[in-house]
């Protein structure tokens, strides 16, 4: 008798086209940043005036800023930037937004309206308008950069989390687990939390991409990364003076924002797809409250 | 639908009552002593005490919250500590700009978005759909501060059709401010476009396969006229629930886009003022912005309740 197989998850990932783009693309920029742990064409904080300005050439790949430093390196460097406030924004949010997820899902009543006006309630802060405030606070910086986006984060991760343990505590098994005597902290960590993990890891993805797109415009501000430690942001702003004299100041680093963010987006969409076909609208609702 | 209206007002009180007491707590709290903040600890007590007064610190904080909330209802924002005018001033002055610059790019964003979002609907699985999901994609990872000097480049630098920056004023003519805020508004556009085409096109696409739009076809309406009269009323459902938190998200933006732009609105206020650690200005424009944002997703509950019967409906 010929039985036919569903594909295994690696075999379908080949098959995926956004996801092996978007593979490919965040894979480059990761890459990018290991590679400047170890080698970067010349350094990114060493100035040489006298070649300020220059234009692309063999020995500037991407040519020199207005302080003659080697633009190649410091995109390269300022992906270690953007990955780290990506990686610390995104699991503070995911930390906290999971936790208050699930224990609204498993608690209901009371907590489940707490938490859900509560993060009614921070869609009145836009990410830009509480990196402002707590720069405001504490003065600009990564750190503080990295704590807006994180906090901003949140609320979506709660709404997520406790849309997909909803619908996981209505299922027959939690039933079961339930009439087996099991309490609720039990419930969410052996049978909830495994079976909403996909829909966690796609959401993060997704997030990490608007985290880089965040922490470029705070840097952009002046608000993150401070100098000398360079930053695709701030690259744009410095560019944006020499727009006349030097314009391709002013493309590179925009370019590799836009290939990370697309990297990472079609990676999420992919693992969507591939993980969690049911949730082909959350990404949209994310990005809204860029 | 009464009990839905008095519900969402009541969730819209107590969200801006929550909002002006987090600002509060941040800006006049945290920062352990305001007069510290704005002057740095290396000041002159005598400067010190005197701002202490000037800033009313020597009173207990309950009753400097309620002075500043009731002071903002009734438009006394307090004076400015670095330009020395009341608030209020420096805050009309600066919302001329903000708020049409936000309604222009929020009417540029509609009409592309919808537009190409039914574009894309109608011509399912064709090389134009394709095209309008290829824009979406980019224009989602596009950083809008980017996309605006990319056409200040293009448009001022190159070409010299527009301002590379700065605002004339509505004094110096309407067409003179409108082509000042015309790029900056695209740039704004441009990307929440991206995101709109996408939910207008996903949407116009599901209730297509609804039952009774091919009931409506069956009893022999055009194509078109199902597109309009019976799938675009109901495909706008989400599509106006995105659109609020856009508009609310156009706001934020400007913060950014009037700073590429050089443009002296609400976005660049604040900016000046954190730089000058003017903190009552901050403050005021902190919870100005938050308040837009809460009254434009009231706004959108509203316009939702009218749209889809069916939710007041089920409230009621």
């Amino acid at each position: 008798m010929n039985v036919s197989r569903r594909p295994g998850l690696h075999t379908l990932a080949l098959r995926h086209r956004s996801f092996l783009l978007g593979s490919v693309l965040s894979g480059l920029v990761v890459l990018l940043a290991l590679i400047s742990l170890v080698w970067t064409p010349h350094s990114a904080y060493e100035l040489d005036i006298a070649n300020k300005l220059k234009p692309p050439s063999p020995a500037h790949w991407l040519g020199t800023d207005h302080f003659g430093r080697d633009v190649t390196s410091m995109i390269m460097v300022g992906a270690q930037n953007s990955l780290v406030v990506g990686v610390v924004a995104v699991s503070i949010g995911m930390a906290v937004g999971v936790l208050l997820g699930l224990w609204a899902s498993a608690q209901r009543g009371w907590a489940e309206e707490l938490v859900m006006r509560f993060s009614d309630f921070t869609f009145a802060f836009p990410a830009i308008l509480s990196a402002i405030m707590i720069t405001a606070i504490l003065g600009p910086g990564a750190v503080n950069s990295i704590l807006a986006i994180g906090i901003f984060n949140i609320p979506v991760f709660a709404r997520i989390t406790r849309g997909s343990a909803n619908a996981i505590w209505a299922r027959e098994f939690v039933l079961a687990a339930r009439a087996a005597g099991k309490g609720r902290a039990q419930i969410t960590l052996g049978h909830v939390l495994p079976n909403i993990l996909s829909a966690i890891i796609v959401q993060a993805t997704i997030f990490f991409a608007i985290a880089i797109l965040a922490e470029a415009a705070l840097s952009y501000l002046g608000l993150g990364t401070q100098p000398p430690q360079p930053s695709w942001g701030r690259m744009l702003n410095e560019a944006q003076t020499f727009l006349y004299l030097s314009p391709h100041l002013a493309l590179f680093p925009g370019l590799v924002i836009v290939i990370s963010v697309l990297g990472f987006n079609m990676l999420g969409d992919g693992l969507r797809d591939l993980l969690d076909p049911r949730l082909s609208r959350t990404r949209l609702a994310g990005y809204s409250s860029r | 639908m009464s009990v839905f209206l008095a519900k969402r007002f009541a969730i819209f009180v107590a969200t801006l009552f929550g909002a002006s007491v987090v600002i509060f707590l941040a800006l006049e709290i945290l920062p352990g002593d305001p007069a510290y903040a704005i002057l740095g600890a290396d000041a002159e007590p005598s400067a010190y005490e005197a701002l202490r007064r000037e800033l009313g610190l020597d009173r207990p904080a309950v009753d400097r919250y309620f002075s500043w909330v009731g002071g903002m209802l009734t438009g006394d924002f307090g004076v400015s500590y670095t330009y020395s005018v009341p608030v209020s001033e420096l805050v009309v002055e600066r919302l001329a700009l903000t708020v049409p610059l936000a309604v222009i790019a929020m009417a540029l964003t509609v009409v592309a978005a919808v537009g190409l979002g039914l574009y894309a609907a109608a011509h399912h699985n064709t090389i134009g759909d394709w095209g309008v999901m290829v824009f979406s994609q980019f224009g989602i990872a596009l950083p809008n501060f980017w996309f605006g000097i990319l056409l200040i480049l293009f448009f001022s630098v190159y070409l010299g059709w527009f301002p590379s920056g700065g605002f004339p004023g509505w004094s110096a003519g309407t067409w003179p401010a409108l082509k000042s805020l015309l790029l900056p508004a695209v740039a704004l556009a441009t990307v929440q476009a991206a995101i709109l085409a996408r939910v207008t096109r996903s949407s116009v696409l599901e209730t297509i396969r609804e039952d009774y739009v091919r009931t409506a076809r069956a009893k022999g309406l055009t194509r078109t006229a199902t597109l309009w009269r019976h799938v675009l009323r109901n495909a706008l459902i989400p599509v106006v629930t995105i659109m609020g938190l856009q508009f609310a998200n156009l706001l934020a933006g400007t913060i950014v886009i009037e700073n590429v732009f050089f443009l002296p609105g609400l976005g660049r206020l604040v900016f000046q003022a954190i730089a000058n650690r003017d903190l009552v200005v901050v403050k005021d424009v902190v919870l100005l912005l938050a308040a837009m944002v809460v009254i434009v997703n009231f706004v959108v509950d509203l316009a939702y309740a009218v749209i889809d019967p069916r939710l007041g409906a089920r409230d009621a």
